[in-house]
């Protein structure tokens, strides 16, 4: 599908008042979740619209995990992990760099924009980089609009099942 | 096959019911597949709904009392009001459901029509396609008023949804279709009267584990250098597809089939249901594919999955109604 296919047929509703997008960040224990605490401790501010959610490695993020934050109601996602070559178990993030070409496909297919997924190296000693990464990525959901997958799939009559069950159900 | 509407178990035989919704109808033939044994299902157990084969019309199984049916083999998702309505009403009167066959189970090929909005649908099949001549551009409308009266037709739905997100389903029989000799497996279970209470949505008539369990293929531990379609390069007979760049559904789909794709030279294409444990087919087979690539950069990767055409289309061939997403935005 093309991208311009894809923004045509996903023209964002306008987002209701207030809203605030939603996302979830998956980091990897060793580099991107310490790269996370070294903007915290360097006092570096970040929108609060981040959820992270701590994994020992990034070649740990089943694609899957990233699926089911979209279907229960995350505007957006980030996916980081060390550098290639900085990996604490050698090669889990070769893994993950080899997954993410095609879930970026697989999203795109499904109709979801590319500003919504983010997939970047954060090593523990970029706070910065972190921040502004954080900063970056809640923008750029925010151009796109919410995405609100479970409402839509219930609208469809999808939504029977704990799958499409969005937080706080 | 004659029809025994008499009241519940009124002969003390087995009442069987066989639908289908939102299908193909090879699940209907699958079971026929099963040869002489059908002699011996028929000698057990009475017919008392099969569209496909005996003509017992919606009223027929209306009348029958609530729980008339000891097994209903469903296949085929529910696509239309239609399948709906008489998908609830064969939930009702059958005291097991099955769903059998992919369709029913993970929505199957009819379900990839969920990449598209009906209106695509419609246009595409009324008014783009060059065989269809319709300059009137006529549509298929819910209510047509002609001179001897109103005609209806049932609604189709915006998705293509499973069984299960309709009645409760107790037991799953995957396959596209499901392999005779695993149909007969459980018919027979059924035949000897060992039809167990209410389960949930419990997959029969397969294994647990995946299908490279059960591919005579040899796993050489290689990694991909390179996807190959299949019609490009005759694959080495004894190694394993998809490190041969074949893309294989194998490491996502449940075991039971007896991997015949595998041996007849052609990677899985994934009809048996998820494994055990796992609930995004696709996803699951990015992770496969991801563990396998031999690139060490990014952008080596993304020329590499570059080359599989319709990643989507492959890897939720049939289970984009049971996956994650459910379907396009």
């Amino acid at each position: 599908m093309a991208e311009q296919q894809v923004r045509e047929r996903t023209e964002p509703a306008a987002a209701p008042a207030g809203w605030e997008p939603r996302i979830i960040a998956f980091l990897c224990y060793w580099c991107s979740y310490t790269g996370a605490d070294n903007a915290g401790t360097s006092r570096l501010k970040y929108p609060a619209n981040v959820d992270i959610i701590r994994l020992m490695c990034s070649g740990r993020i089943d694609p899957e995990l990233i699926m089911t934050a979209f279907a229960r109601g995350a505007d957006g996602v980030m996916v980081c992990g060390c550098h290639i070559g900085d990996c604490h178990y050698l090669t889990g993030n070769h893994k993950t760099m080899a997954r993410m070409p095609l879930v970026r496909q697989v999203l795109a297919d499904l109709g979801i924009e590319r500003e919504r997924f983010v997939h970047e190296w954060v090593s523990a000693a970029e706070g910065e980089k972190f921040a502004r990464l954080v900063r970056q990525v809640t923008e750029q959901v925010r151009s796109v609009g919410p995405l609100n997958w479970p409402q839509r799939m219930r609208e469809r009559g999808v939504g029977h099942g704990m799958d499409l069950k969005s937080w706080g159900e | 096959m004659g029809a025994n509407a008499g009241g519940a178990g009124s002969n003390g035989r087995l009442k069987v019911a066989k639908y289908w919704a939102s299908s193909c109808g090879g699940c209907d033939i699958s079971l026929l597949e099963i040869g002489p044994h059908l002699l011996e299902l028929i000698e057990a157990a009475d017919v008392v709904f099969w569209p496909c084969a005996a003509d017992f019309k919606y009223q027929d199984v209306a009348a029958y009392p609530d729980g008339y049916i000891d097994v209903c083999l469903f296949n085929g998702g529910v696509r239309s009001s239609e399948q709906e309505e008489i998908a609830r009403l064969l939930r009702r009167k059958s005291k097991t459901m099955v769903a059998y066959g992919a369709c029913a189970i993970d929505g199957g090929i009819p379900a990839l029509a969920n990449l598209s909005t009906v209106d695509e649908m419609k246009a595409a099949s009324y008014h783009q396609s060059p065989s269809t001549p319709n300059e009137g551009r006529v549509e298929p409308a819910l209510r047509t008023e002609t001179p001897f009266g109103d005609l209806e037709l049932p609604a189709l739905y915006p998705q293509v949804l499973r069984l299960s997100d309709v009645v409760e389903v107790d037991y799953l029989i995957p396959g596209c279709p499901p392999q005779s000799h695993q149909v007969w497996k459980v018919l027979q279970a059924v035949v000897a009267g060992a039809v167990p209470a209410r389960n949930d949505a419990v997959a029969v008539g397969c294994d647990d584990k995946v299908v490279c369990d059960e591919c005579p293929r040899e796993k050489r531990k290689t990694r991909i250098k390179e996807f190959v379609r299949p019609h490009l390069k005759a694959p080495e007979p004894d190694w394993c597809l998809l490190e041969q760049g074949f893309v294989c559904m194998g490491p996502a789909t449940r075991s039971g089939c007896g991997a015949p794709c595998l041996k007849a030279n052609l990677g899985c294409r994934g009809c048996y249901t998820a494994p055990a444990g796992v609930s995004d087919r696709g996803t699951a087979m990015i992770g496969a594919i991801g563990s396998l690539l031999d690139a060490t950069t990014e952008e080596r990767a993304q020329e590499m999955v570059g080359r599989i055409v319709d990643p989507v289309g492959t890897f939720y061939r049939f289970s984009l109604a049971s996956s994650m997403l459910k379907g396009r935005r």
